[in-house]
């Protein structure tokens, strides 16, 4: 019994598919294509590659760091890719000027080698990493504005926090006791420090053109530090499934130049009414394509009670819940705390609909489009409206 | 339909009649189709008088090659319904730019991505690799069975009552709307309340059982069962990465399993494990679910890489180079695929000295992966390559991989990941590798087993038509993805404003309907061989020129395998027995010790059909009812003792004869 299949079912094999001894190139040409295309990614400057072309500091040295990367494996990427092809084709079974050489199964010196090559480049690559993590940090506050311009000693980072509703964004500017809804600005190369929570669900705040994302999520605050180089409209998104109106949970970010903060802030300070705590109770209801909102001024610590999910009066918050268990807890006394504590029952105890409720829950037609009758895609719903400050 | 509303909760739980989707298109043609389809299967099985066989041959066989092959019979139907939603994902983001919302409301879109995912996963993938593993281990270790014949039966009835809990979510009521590891806060009672998460809890479950009691089966079977003289470092390298994968499966499922568990417990009995009051943490679920899920990587990976070590030494007729890196590299990969969970969530807010560990291990895997790329590749050297179909689908991974690595190692680097994390670069760089590495081999590992499973080869020229559709498909489906995560574009988005986005997505679209076309081949591609059988047939047992004991055997192999346990010298022990001028004893037959089939199997599977569909439902009764029915049959199940019989010397003796003649007609 040889190894070699006889040579009539061989020829009929390559009549049947005539690719047999010429897939090797086929599929030469289709990895060249795909090669080519990677470095070309940097060059498809008609499409709006923003991640490769960013306008934030932050997300510049991110850009930098991937294509360092990239580079760096491409160095052990190319030669395997080119020698695999070249191998298949060299030594098909109808070359027979090629060497067989059917006990060849070890070498030390190329073991050595397929296992030190990929080290080599790991340990470069690890370096890269562990440093760049650590500059990268998203909690880090800034140290440099732009490649050889660092932060002045008596820049203070604009504050902004932020929330992930259902399904919206509200940010609020304490420097100013501004709020908005589905729309920031930031003056541009001035140090930006977010704080950031979520209301009900998991979602992750992405400003491509800025900085990495990071999660927003209930009960905590994450940190993010950026800064904006270059003036313009950029676009913000949710880029962590979070129900529904996850799709839509998008919003301008205006880097703005010179005076064009200030008029920016001055417009909401003027179109804008309060953001009180009802009011906000109401905005954090589930809805969608919530149009740009301003608020002049703000309740005193809202963010802080959203954050400790306390911001429903009467609540408890984490914080304080946290002091208690920090002086040894309260003992019998906690189950009254209990229902004081509950935060997650909102949706059930107000009516409205879950970010993730399905059938029977839901109410609606399963799969269906048609919601029920008193829920609307417009606003959330029950006769809740998008508050009348709308701007846009 | 009851007028006394507490009885019909007593009887039905939250089921009602409007929880049945009748009135949607969509499901109304895709339940029209199964509908049609199931009466034409159960009308061929009838007029064949096929019940009577299928039922005692197969349904209640405890033999691990018809496990195997009903294992990879269930990941292709579950391919079908698993691409029919990619299609849909597809067709949907290709269309929804603008003013235009597509066909798919989110209600249902969400819906669908998270069902791809964990058919995907769970349903194709697992099981594909849980049947090639069960097909060929016992085969290639010259064993009669696993180590626990009917634990196996069990194990693939569990699996299928998982799919099939899962497949029912599509016709009464409705799957999850969390993405296919349903992530709390959002999966929990609060922000899923119904049945979406039930649905998807209790199919994971109950296949998960299946699964990591096969993994224990197979761990058994390795190490206690190989034939006389094969050592551990003369296994192939195939049963090399199923005990590695299996190994991996039995200490990673249980956690799996706590982790829903404890999911479960949050929305049925209101405790405070991953809810965001009351103590309860979120990030704990992220971090337990990858503590599986990471492993459950290299579950799927690793069996892909064992299929390629022997195609590549089988189809290149030489001894695999560097054996002993090859079992070390699978080794280091196990090991550290418990290191490396935490770069699903770079982007939760670790500090970064725990961001740069998890990074630095990541990275580190792709030493020992590379290590085997490179093994692949000289093993190829100074080889006699035929280019037969399993091995153009080693090549094409290991051009396909080899990107999808790169990409993977990018988004270990977190500030890396920062950017790139939930977009559709992520989703390319996921199915880059598991399409381009664990698909693959799978399609590798079915063209090259077929034959050992039926006697027969797979049409040649409809498996390269297939193979050509994927790779291209494959390439033009998910390099636009890789365009659109650098534009921004994230991940289980229903509709976009902007419309420049779009000619990506019709491309990726266009990508997805050459892949459907590299399915249809293979089906084609099963039927015309199944037709031209005769001209296909292989009676030698060992149509590739192997090396392996697998073919040492005739094809399809006697119920017993091996009429005597092979005696292993070396590595590639078939390869040396040939060598060596081996022949095969004709005399002195004994009889062969054999497992009996039973149902037990099948009860226990449709029982736990009834359970789940009974929980995720409320209705108590028959939940209860259903319970105790497990444990009744598993208890009786155990006062079973008919469960063995004897094969007859002379029946050895007459199935070898034949196999002597019929390898005499071929040499003659």
């Amino acid at each position: 019994m040889t190894a070699l299949r006889p040579p009539k079912a061989r020829a009929l094999s390559r009549a049947a598919a005539p690719s047999v001894a010429r897939s090797p190139i086929r599929s030469a040409s289709r990895l060249l294509r795909g090669l080519v295309l990677l470095p070309l990614f940097g060059l498809l400057a008609g499409c709006n590659l923003v991640v490769m072309q960013p306008s934030g500091d932050i997300a510049m040295q991110q850009r930098n760091l991937v294509l360092a990367s990239t580079g760096l494996m491409l160095l052990i990427i190319v030669p395997v890719i080119a020698l695999t092809l070249l191998f298949a084709w060299r030594y098909r079974a109808s070359n027979t000027e090629a060497r067989h050489d059917p006990d060849w199964d070890h070498s030390t010196g190329l073991e050595v080698v397929i296992w030190t090559a990929p080290l080599m480049i790991i340990i470069a690559l690890g370096a890269l990493t562990w440093i760049s993590t650590h500059t990268l940090d998203p909690f880090r506050p800034l140290s440099r504005i732009e490649p050889g311009k660092p932060v002045a000693a008596d820049v203070k980072p604009l504050e902004v926090q932020v929330v992930a509703l259902d399904w919206k964004w509200l940010f609020f500017i304490p420097e100013y006791n501004i709020a908005t809804v589905n729309e920031l600005a930031a003056p541009v190369n001035r140090p930006i420090s977010f704080k950031i929570t979520a209301s009900s669900v998991m979602n992750a705040f992405y400003i491509p053109a800025l900085a990495g994302m990071i999660y927003a999520m209930p009960g905590m605050e994450t940190k993010l530090h950026a800064v904006i180089n270059r003036a313009g409209e950029f676009d913000g998104l949710s880029s962590h499934y979070s129900g529904t109106g996850f799709s839509r949970m998008t919003f301008k970010f205006h880097g703005l130049d010179g005076d064009g903060f200030d008029q920016w802030v001055a417009k909401v300070k003027q179109q804008g009414s309060e953001l009180t705590r009802d009011a906000y109770l109401e905005l954090e209801r589930p809805s969608e394509r919530v149009p740009v909102t301003y608020y002049g001024s703000f309740t005193d610590g809202l963010f802080g009670s959203i954050v400790n999910m306390c911001a429903v009066p009467g609540k408890m918050c984490m914080r304080e819940m946290m002091t208690i268990d920090a002086k040894g807890g309260a003992g019998k006394d906690s189950r009254e705390n209990a229902a004081r504590l509950q935060y997650d029952n909102r949706h059930t105890e107000r009516g409205d609909e879950a970010p993730g409720a399905t059938t029977p829950a839901s109410h609606r037609a399963p799969k269906s489009e048609t919601p029920d009758a008193d829920k609307t895609h417009e606003g959330s719903g029950q006769g809740h409206t998008a508050p009348d400050q709308t701007n846009n | 339909m009851f007028s006394n509303p507490d009885l019909q909760k007593l009887l039905f739980g939250r089921l009602t009649l409007e929880d049945i989707p009748f009135h949607e298109p969509i499901l109304q043609v895709t339940f029209a189709g199964v509908v049609v389809a199931g009466i034409a299967v159960l009308a061929t099985i009838t007029y064949f008088r096929f019940w009577g066989p299928l039922w005692r041959d197969w349904l209640t066989s405890v033999d691990h090659k018809k496990i195997g092959i009903m294992y990879v019979v269930l990941a292709l139907v579950m391919l079908l319904r698993g691409f029919a939603d990619a299609l849909l994902m597809r067709s949907q983001q290709a269309i929804a730019f603008g003013a235009n919302e597509g066909y798919l409301p989110p209600h249902h879109y969400d819906q669908i991505f998270t069902a791809h995912g964990v058919i995907m996963i769970f349903f194709v993938a697992m099981p594909f690799v849980t049947g090639l593993m069960n097909y060929v281990v016992p085969l290639q270790i010259g064993a009669r069975d696993v180590a626990f014949p009917f634990l196996n039966n069990f194990s693939f009835w569990m699996t299928v009552s998982g799919a099939v809990t899962v497949m029912i979510s599509l016709f009464i009521g409705e799957f999850a709307r969390t993405g296919w590891l349903a992530y709390p806060p959002l999966s929990g009672a609060d922000m899923s309340p119904g049945v979406g998460v039930d649905y998807y809890i209790w199919g994971l479950q109950i296949a998960g059982i299946g699964t990591t009691l096969s993994g224990i089966n197979l761990i058994a079977t390795i190490v206690k069962m190989r034939a006389p003289g094969l050592s551990m470092m003369k296994m192939p390298i195939f049963t090399w990465t199923s005990l590695c994968t299996n190994v991996l499966i039995v200490a990673a499922f249980p956690i799996l399993a706590a982790v829903l568990a404890l999911l479960t417990l949050d929305r049925y009995v209101g405790t405070h494990f991953f809810t965001n009051d009351l103590g309860g943490n979120p990030m704990m679920y992220f971090n337990l679910i990858w503590i599986w899920g990471h492993p459950e990587v290299y579950i799927l990976i690793l069996p892909a890489f064992g299929i390629f070590s022997e195609v590549t030494s089988t189809f290149s007729g030489k001894r695999l180079f560097g054996y002993t890196s090859m079992v070390y590299a699978t080794v280091v990969i196990t090991i550290l695929s418990y290191l490396v969970w935490l770069h699903h969530f770079f982007t939760m807010g670790s500090g970064a000295n725990v961001n740069s560990f998890f990074g630095l291990t990541t990275m580190i895997i792709s030493i020992p992966t590379g290590a085997k790329i490179f093994n692949w590749l000289f093993t190829m050297y100074r080889g006699r390559i035929r280019f037969d179909v399993p091995m153009l689908w080693t090549v094409s991974f290991m051009v396909t991989f080899t990107i999808g690595g790169m990409t993977g190692v990018l988004l270990a680097v977190p500030p890396a990941d920062f950017v790139l994390h939930n977009s559709l670069f992520l989703i390319a760089h996921f199915h880059n590798v598991i399409i381009g590495g664990v698909l693959f081999g799978m399609f590798a590992g079915v063209n090259y087993w077929f034959p050992k499973a039926f006697g027969f080869k797979l049409d040649e020229f409809w498996g390269k038509v297939s193979f050509w559709f994927w790779t291209i498909g494959f390439y033009v489906a998910f390099m636009p993805l890789y365009v659109l995560g650098l534009m921004g574009v994230t991940r289980r988005v229903q509709h976009f404003e902007d419309t420049s986005l779009q000619p990506w997505f019709v491309v990726a679209a266009i990508g997805a309907g050459l892949i459907a076309l590299g399915i249809g081949a293979m089906i084609v591609q099963f039927a015309v061989s199944i037709k031209n059988r005769e001209a296909l047939r292989d009676v030698t047992g060992d149509p590739w020129g192997g090396r392996t004991l697998e073919w040492s055997t005739s094809s399809p192999p006697p119920d017993y395998n091996f009429a005597f346990t092979p005696v292993v010298r070396g590595l590639d022990a078939w390869w040396e027995m040939k060598a060596r001028g081996f022949q095969r004893p004709m005399a002195g037959y004994k009889p062969i010790h054999m497992p009996r089939n039973t149902a037990t199997g099948v009860i226990l599977g449709v029982i736990s059909i009834a359970f789940s569909f009974a929980m995720i439902w409320y209705i108590w009764w028959l939940a209860a009812l259903a319970f105790a029915a497990t444990l009744a049959v598993s208890i009786i199940h155990t006062f079973n003792y008919n469960r063995d019989f004897y094969i007859p010397a002379d029946t050895v003796a007459r199935t070898e004869a034949q196999r002597t003649e019929a390898l005499a007609a071929v040499r003659a």
